[in-house]
């Protein structure tokens, strides 16, 4: 997994309540094999229309957007499917963090075994983030996980919580399959102990 | 000696920690993995990759159920993905040396029906798969939810998950049904008055006389959609229902092993006095069939209401929220849901897939035939299903009507294989998702419960069922 340290980067502003992951990559994408091309499908029925043309209306077709590596979005990010193709594509497409007011418990795991950052601040807060961007699409978010920050250029800034550590992971781009394996002694043990198992 | 009380949550989640390090979260033992040809084949790569192999083959159980077809069986026939993917699950599975239930053989179905017809799903287990509906599960005691793929490839490699321990919320449903509403109801009502996101970090427990009185299918479609609450997991203590289901399926304990887990099993329920996080009480007796308007699962309505309009909401998201998915949908502010014209009526799904659910469907169109505007399709959960069914005669009620009758698979709930609703069409579904393009790109999703989706097959309109019966 990728570190995430620091990020400065333009945000695309998607106001959506309760985005779903069926909305983030639709199920007709799943049939890979692979995470490789998930990115193509991110919010496929929003981005393209029928016949497979941009629609120039979605935030992601905007050039002013292009750049951007932050998604910002209403509450309830990420419910439904348990899909962890919903945060490759997010993640293959370029984003590295999403702020909502809310995240879904399995996208929010999904996204931090990803290197892809989920930012939860106060309703208030990403309204204005989303007006802010709307507004002046190429103004630079700071984002600080060791700070755990969200600061604009004007000085103004969001603290949001995470799991320390789930942070720390994040930080020095650990997965949670190395911890696990260490544990070998410890899972026989338990093993033994329940004969059940 | 006083112990403090703890919740059957509590109960199943201490007994499955392995370890838990002080700053860490816990290390958490997985008794059943269950797993399908779409999630899993990038954690095999890992594995590869890795150099690592399944800790406990005989603890992991395959099935295909999500992108295969449910027209034909004739695998030259399927579309190449598709195909490539049940391959590669079964690449896997020999590789590996897991267990699968492929379409070949004579048990295979929908995960979260299969698993409990083979009494794999047991009360005090952990179990996973890589998928958000098993929380199904839970109607046996078990904390069961879905995870991700990376996740699919710790359980595979070490047996374990690294979890922080939710928060519990308890949701008592005291009462009797009246005739004709199900727990499709009981649990399309918790989520329109609780939101989608409304369990967000929590585990529900459902309790109360209404539970108490319902099958393990019925129990099923609550704990299913769990997940459309917000919450990872629903449990309902196991008691006598529960022991009945399980009594000589064939990974269920036999002889003297059942006596010895049956009175293990009777100690899973919440003690008295034990304190949840949460909590909440809904009167079953209020309840009516539920028809969903909007484009998630929490925008749903008593099948005699009218759509919501805006100012009657309060906040400014949520009336965001309720437009964008009215344009969507095509229906309009005040509008009665009852009479809402009808396309397609799918029948099947984790929710409402069982032998249960076919039954009741069965019975309202015994001798009654689709609208001639309507395309109608029933999917069995599975191969035991689909065979009870037959034998039943309930596979010639519903081609007499009208249906077509499926082999057994998730079919039209996601829409991955050839079963798609078209763009603008209304579709009546006992599934669980009303998401934009759910049943296809375009589709528009009315959940309900199958015996209102019979109802409205018949009639080509959204209709109260209870008039029918």
């Amino acid at each position: 997994m990728n570190p995430f340290t620091t990020l400065t980067a333009a945000a695309a502003p998607l106001r959506a309540e309760n985005v779903d992951t069926d909305q983030i990559i639709p199920a007709r994408f799943l049939t890979a094999v692979t995470k490789a091309g998930m990115g193509d499908g991110l919010f496929a029925a929003w981005r393209y229309d029928p016949t497979g043309q941009p629609r120039p209306d979605f935030v992601l077709n905007q050039p002013q957007y292009a750049a951007a590596q932050i998604l910002i979005a209403g509450r309830n990010f990420g419910s439904g499917s348990s899909r962890e193709h919903a945060v490759w594509a997010l993640t293959e497409y370029g984003f590295r963090a999403v702020i909502s007011p809310g995240f879904a418990d399995i996208f929010y795991n999904n996204a931090l075994k990803n290197g892809l950052l989920p930012v939860p601040l106060p309703e208030e807060a990403v309204r204005l983030l989303l007006d802010l961007v709307e507004e002046q699409p190429d103004v630079q978010i700071q984002l600080d996980l060791g700070a755990q920050t969200v600061s604009l250029p004007d000085g103004q800034s969001y603290h949001f919580a995470i799991d320390p550590y789930r942070k720390e992971c994040l930080i020095e781009g650990l997965d949670d399959l190395g911890y696990l394996l260490a544990q070998e002694a410890a899972i026989t043990a338990y093993e033994h102990s329940n004969t059940k198992n | 000696m006083t112990q403090t009380p703890k919740t059957l949550f509590d109960k199943v989640w201490d007994a499955h920690v392995v370890k838990q390090d002080a700053g860490a979260p816990a290390v958490l033992y997985i008794d059943a993995h269950l797993i399908h040809e779409v999630t899993s084949p990038q954690a095999f790569n890992m594995l590869r990759q890795r150099g690592l192999r399944v800790r406990r083959p005989d603890k992991t159980f395959a099935t295909m159920d999500h992108a295969i077809p449910t027209r034909q069986t004739e695998m030259t026939l399927w579309p190449a993905d598709a195909a490539h993917q049940v391959r590669t699950l079964r690449q896997n599975c020999a590789d590996f040396g897991l267990t699968l239930w492929d379409i070949t053989g004579e048990v295979q179905g929908i995960v979260h029906v299969v698993g409990p017809e083979m009494g794999v799903t047991q009360p005090g287990m952990t179990i996973v798969c890589g998928d958000s509906h098993t929380s199904t599960h839970g109607a046996f005691g078990a904390l069961a939810f879905g995870i991700g793929t990376s996740e699919v490839g710790h359980v595979l490699a070490t047996q374990c998950l690294l979890q922080a321990k939710p928060k519990t919320f308890a949701i008592n449903i005291e009462g009797e049904l009246a005739h004709g509403v199900t727990a499709k109801d009981i649990i399309l009502a918790i989520i329109a008055q609780n939101g989608t996101g409304g369990g967000a970090g929590h585990v529900f427990e459902y309790r109360g006389s209404a539970i108490a009185k319902l099958s393990m299918a019925n129990r099923m479609t609550i704990c299913n959609m769990s997940i459309e609450g917000g919450a990872r997991a629903g449990m309902i203590a196991p008691d006598e229902t529960t022991f009945a289901y399980l009594a000589g399926r064939d990974y269920a304990p036999k002889g003297r092993e059942w006596q010895a887990a049956v009175a293990r099993w009777r100690t899973l329920r919440s003690d008295e006095g034990a304190v949840f996080d949460r909590e909440m009480t809904l009167d079953a007796n209020k309840l009516q069939p539920m028809v969903t308007y909007g484009t998630n699962p929490g925008q749903g309505m008593p099948v005699s209401g009218q759509i919501p309009t805006p100012d009657q909401l309060a906040d400014p998201a949520e009336r965001r929220a309720l437009l964008s998915a009215l344009e969507y949908m095509g229906l309009k502010p005040g509008q009665p849901i009852a009479g809402q014209p009808i396309d397609i009526v799918f029948i099947g799904s984790c929710t409402n897939g069982r032998i249960e659910d076919l039954r009741q469907a069965a019975e309202v169109v015994k001798g009654r035939r689709v609208s001639d505007s309507v395309w109608a399709i029933v999917v069995p959960g599975s191969k035991a299903v689909k065979a009870q069914a037959e034998a039943e005669g309930l596979d010639r009620i519903f081609a007499a009507a009208g249906f077509e009758w499926r082999g057994a698979g998730c079919s039209m709930c996601l829409a991955m294989n050839d079963d798609k609703a078209g763009a603008g069409k209304y579709v009546a579904s006992t599934s669980n998702r009303n998401f934009e393009g759910r049943q296809g790109p375009g589709a528009r999703t009315l959940l309900m419960s199958p015996i209102m989706a019979a109802a409205a097959a018949v009639n080509g309109k959204v209709v109260d069922v209870r008039e029918m019966i």
